[in-house]
Order: structure tokens, then C-alpha cells, then sequence
């Protein structure tokens, strides 16, 4: 069973090795929970494309628009503080036209997927683990096993999909209002034309960095979405299971992301 | 035997809940589980319905142990019961209409104007039809606890679990889903275990019937059996449901 009805039955214990024993105890079967509910989900999507797909429509709007305003400003500042940052470092070698590749490629490599990812995770992320929490102390979800639906299939499934094909979309929007952000600070404070700007950018838009960021996307995509509802999904407690699930689900998303993102990163160069 | 509890125990949450229970039905019967607050009646349906398993003890119906089905066995097991949760438990997006709906839709996949035939007939029955149209937050709790029902019902189950069907509803309508109970027992021979607080819909509705105490059944029989009990707790009980109806003029 991926979702349980009954909170964690450990005997009570004192002493530190066995309280630590039963902590990675819990983790590792939740690691092993949350593992089988992606997997369900996966195999869930051919029915879901087959279906009538507005669920998946809803959770495309709840994913993309609903967090447009903030990856705007934030893509916008990372841009222009890393514009900065390696702009006064470079321009002490004299290699200050070589910021708009610096830029870029952080951009791409590191900071798109991964500034997009902490804000879906805290937005998209935590709304659905809310949702998914609620459903599960107001007996949603049990009603829908009742009913013999399956609540990882109809309710996992379609926004798995949505943050597949959103957070990418999202990502590569991030990438390119950030490469602006370092083009104005590098235009206006450090005195680099947009057009040298611009030849160092392109430079890197063939290359296999932006390959990899979409990469890292998808994968954080998929993280952030097994997450959230697996911690959704397990809320007992009423209102207060609700908000610690909350709570879990953002926390564990972040310590994810960037750990996943390090060992992607090392992975490719 | 259509469901058969033998010495169930379930521990949770470092407390012992049920504690060798034991309660059987037979086809077509209706079984009122009832006891004070917090001894766990909905977690006896829950073990039912296979959503909690016990610790010790088995559980068969029609024929099946379903502590031990795998997770088809069990959808396939579960399609043919239909349960009516404590607080109605409908989707908050989704419009009653569309809630009653989702069954049919989900597991049946009927054409939609069969499944508009057999909606609107159930709604009409429960007096929901002016309510079709809203969403779960708009409408009362009474209403919600109905829509839950018709949404349990629109599938013709062979066994019915009730949760408290009445709480939460003006005497007038209470009555009506006594009937209703009735009535769906007698015209699909349907099997029904209805937990309840309320003693005169558990007299009016239930063959047998089962006071839950402590996570055992202490008193077991037919209505007239069961008025009749020389249990004290079973006494108590009645006394005081009795006893507040006419304190505070018959709310019940
Ligand atoms: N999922 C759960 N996790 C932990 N404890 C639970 C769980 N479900 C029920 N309990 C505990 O089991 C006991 C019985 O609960 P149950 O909901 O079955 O009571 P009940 O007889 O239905 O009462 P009521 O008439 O108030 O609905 C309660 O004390 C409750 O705290
Ligand atoms: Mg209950």
C-alpha cells in the first residue's frame, strides 16, 4: 500500500542509536513509497492522454500562470546579480566582454533550472501538497479508493504531466530573462555593448548546456511532483498533518533539488 | 455469511481500538453498529471497506478473506460495495452533479445519457436536484452527507456501509434516508451496516443490531432483543439517548 491510512506504528524508544535506527527507518520506507507512487503515476499517463484532459488542463494553468509574475523577478535579478558578480571579477583581467557568456552559461547549466525549481517547488509544489493533504483528512481519497479510482492515477497523474511540460517551458523562460538581466547590467554598468553581449550568447545557444539544463528540469520536475503529493497523500491528523505535510514537502523538495542538481552537474562534465 | 468479523484486533496510534471484535451479517440483512463516540465504528467499516487491515483476526465477505486480496482483487472487490462517509467526502472542484457522476464516468464508463438518467433519478430522490448544479462548499452539511450518499448508491452495490447517514440532518430528512435505507435494502436486497449515534433510525431500520464498546461488541440481537438487553451499558445507553429527546424537546 503507497498510501496508508494509519499513522507510523513505531514502539516508542530512548535511547539515541534506536531512535536514529527507526528515524532512517521511516525515511528509507518513504523513500521506497514515494519511489512506487512516481512509478504509478508514469504508468498511469497513457490513460490520462487518452481520457478527456482537462484535468490536465487545469493543473497546466496551476503550474504555469500562477507562478509567471515571480519567476519573472526573480530570473530577472539572478540575471543581473550574476551579471555583476562576474563582471567586476572579470573586468579585473581585463575580460569584461566575456560576461555574457558567463552569464549565459550559468544560466542554462545551473541557475535556470534550478532557481525555477525552488519556486515551483515553493509555489506549485506546496499547493499541491496542501491540496493533495486536504483531500486526504477530509476522506477524499479514501473515498476514491472506495469507488475503486485510483487516487495516485486520477489525481497524481495529470499534474506529473503539467510539471513535465511546464517546468521546461518555465526554465527556458527563466534562462532568457536572466541572460537579460546580465545584458542591462552589463550594458549600463560595465560598459559592454548588447551586441558583444550577444556574441558570447549565441555562442552557447548550440552547445549541449542547454541540453542539460532541460534535462535537470525534467528530472526536478518529476522530483518536486512525487514529492509534494507523497507527503500530501500522507497526511494524517486533520488541519495540522495539513500544514506539517506542507511544511515537509517544500523542505525535502529544496534539500532535493540541490543535491540532485550537483550530481547531475557532475555527472555531465 | 455475506461479512464476518471474527477477533479483530487493530492497534493505532499506541492505543488498542479494536479488541477482538466479532460481528456477522447475513445477505440482505441490515446491521446497525452503534456506542459512543471514539470506539471505533468508523474504524471497524474501515477495515471493511479494506482501507485499514487488522493486526489479528479475519475478515470475509462474500466468501473472500480480503484481509489477504491483492490490490485488482481488492478494486474489483470494492466496486461491489459502496460506502457513505462521515463527512460526505465529495470533491471540492468537482459539482455534485459531476461527484455523482464520477463513478459511472470513472469505473463503468457509460455512455452520458445514461449516466444523466441515473443521476438525475438518484438526485430527485434525495431532493438534490435544485443542488446539482453547485459545488460542495455552497451547499449545507445535510446536503453534502446526501450528495455522498447518492454518489455511494448511484452504482447499485451489493453491501452499503453507512457512516452515521443521519447525523447532521433535520428529523424530517433523517426519516426520509431511514426509508431510503429500507427501500434500497428491499428493492436490491442490498446488505447494510449503518454506524449510528441515532437509536430510533437503528430500531426502525436494522434486523440486528450491535453496540460497539471498548473495541468489542457487548450486545448483539434484533431490535426487540436489544430494547429488552440487561446489559448496563446497553441500558445506559438507550436511557440517555431517550432522556435528552425530551430535555431538549425532541431535537432528535
Ligand atoms: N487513522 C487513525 N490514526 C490514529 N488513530 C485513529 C485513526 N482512526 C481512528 N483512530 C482512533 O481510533 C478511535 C476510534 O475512532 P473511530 O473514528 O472509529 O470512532 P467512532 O466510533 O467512529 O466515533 P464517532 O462516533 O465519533 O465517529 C479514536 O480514538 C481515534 O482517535
Ligand atoms: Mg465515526
Amino acid at each position: 500500500m503507497i498510501i496508508s491510512y494509519e499513522p507510523d506504528s513505531f514502539p516508542p524508544t530512548g535511547d539515541l542509536v534506536s531512535r536514529l535506527g527507526r528515524t532512517g527507518g521511516i525515511f528509507l520506507r518513504n523513500v521506497g513509497r514515494g519511489t512506487l507512487l512516481v512509478l504509478q503515476a508514469f504508468a498511469g499517463i497513457p490513460r490520462a492522454l487518452a481520457g478527456s484532459r482537462t484535468d490536465i488542463g487545469r493543473a497546466l494553468g496551476q503550474c504555469g500562470i500562477r507562478s509567471f509574475g515571480v519567476t519573472s523577478t526573480v530570473a530577472l535579478f539572478t540575471g543581473m546579480i550574476l551579471g555583476l558578480q562576474a563582471g567586476l571579477i572579470l573586468r579585473a583581467y581585463g575580460q569584461e566582454m566575456r560576461v555574457g557568456y558567463l552569464v549565459a552559461q550559468t544560466m542554462f547549466r545551473e541557475m535556470g533550472p534550478f532557481m525555477t525549481a525552488l519556486i515551483l517547488a515553493a509555489s506549485v509544489g506546496a499547493a499541491m501538497a496542501a491540496q493533495m493533504g486536504t483531500m486526504k483528512v477530509s476522506q477524499e481519497i479514501a473515498a476514491l479508493e472506495v469507488m475503486s479510482i485510483n487516487p495516485i492515477h486520477f489525481l497524481v497523474t495529470p499534474r506529473l504531466i503539467a510539471m513535465m511540460l511546464m517546468t521546461p517551458v518555465l526554465t527556458v523562460y527563466t534562462d532568457f530573462i536572466g541572460i537579460l538581466g546580465g545584458a542591462l547590467v552589463a550594458n549600463t554598468q560595465l560598459d559592454v555593448s548588447w551586441t558583444a553581449y550577444y556574441e558570447n550568447v549565441r555562442f552557447l545557444l548550440t552547445s549541449r548546456e542547454i541540453w542539460v539544463g532541460f534535462f535537470k528540469a525534467w528530472v526536478f520536475s518529476v522530483l518536486i511532483t512525487g514529492i509534494s503529493c507523497f507527503q500530501g497523500l500522507s497526511a494524517t491528523d486533520g488541519a495540522v498533518g495539513v500544514g506539517t505535510a506542507t511544511r515537509r514537502s517544500v523542505v525535502i523538495c529544496f534539500l532535493t533539488v540541490l543535491i540532485t542538481g550537483y550530481i547531475i552537474t557532475r555527472m555531465f562534465y | 455469511m455475506m461479512v464476518e468479523l471474527v477477533n479483530v484486533y487493530k492497534r493505532l496510534g499506541g492505543r488498542n481500538i479494536l479488541n477482538g471484535l466479532s460481528v456477522s451479517i447475513d445477505r440482505g440483512e441490515t446491521l446497525a453498529i452503534v456506542g459512543p463516540s471514539g470506539t471505533g465504528k468508523s474504524v471497524t467499516l474501515n477495515h471493511i471497506i479494506g482501507l485499514m487491515s487488522p493486526d489479528r483476526g479475519s475478515i470475509n465477505v462474500m466468501g473472500m478473506d480480503i484481509t489477504k486480496l491483492g490490490y485488482r482483487e481488492l478494486q474489483k472487490y470494492r466496486s461491489k460495495v459502496g460506502m457513505l462517509f462521515q463527512s460526505g467526502a465529495l470533491l471540492g472542484w468537482m459539482t455534485v452533479y459531476d461527484n455523482v457522476a464520477l463513478p459511472l464516468r470513472e469505473c463503468y464508463h457509460l455512455p452520458e445519457d445514461k449516466i444523466r438518467e441515473k443521476v438525475d433519478g438518484i438526485l430527485n430522490l434525495l431532493s438534490l436536484t435544485d443542488s446539482a448544479g453547485k459545488f460542495p462548499n455552497q451547499i449545507s452539511g445535510g446536503m453534502q452527507k446526501r450528495a455522498g450518499l447518492a454518489r455511494a448508491v448511484v452504482c447499485n452495490p451489493e453491501i452499503m456501509l453507512y457512516d452515521e447517514p443521519t447525523s447532521g440532518l433535520d428529523p424530517v430528512m433523517s426519516r426520509k434516508i431511514d426509508e431510503l435505507i429500507i427501500s434500497l435494502q428491499k428493492r436490491f436486497s442490498m446488505t447494510s451496516i449503518v454506524v449510528t449515534h441515532d437509536l430510533c433510525s437503528a430500531f426502525g431500520i436494522a434486523d440486528k443490531i450491535a453496540m460497539l464498546y471498548g473495541g468489542k461488541v457487548v450486545e448483539y440481537g434484533t431490535p426487540e432483543q436489544f430494547k429488552a438487553s440487561r446489559n448496563e451499558l446497553v441500558r445506559e445507553f438507550i436511557r440517555a439517548q431517550f432522556s435528552i429527546n425530551i430535555q431538549t424537546g425532541g431535537e432528535r
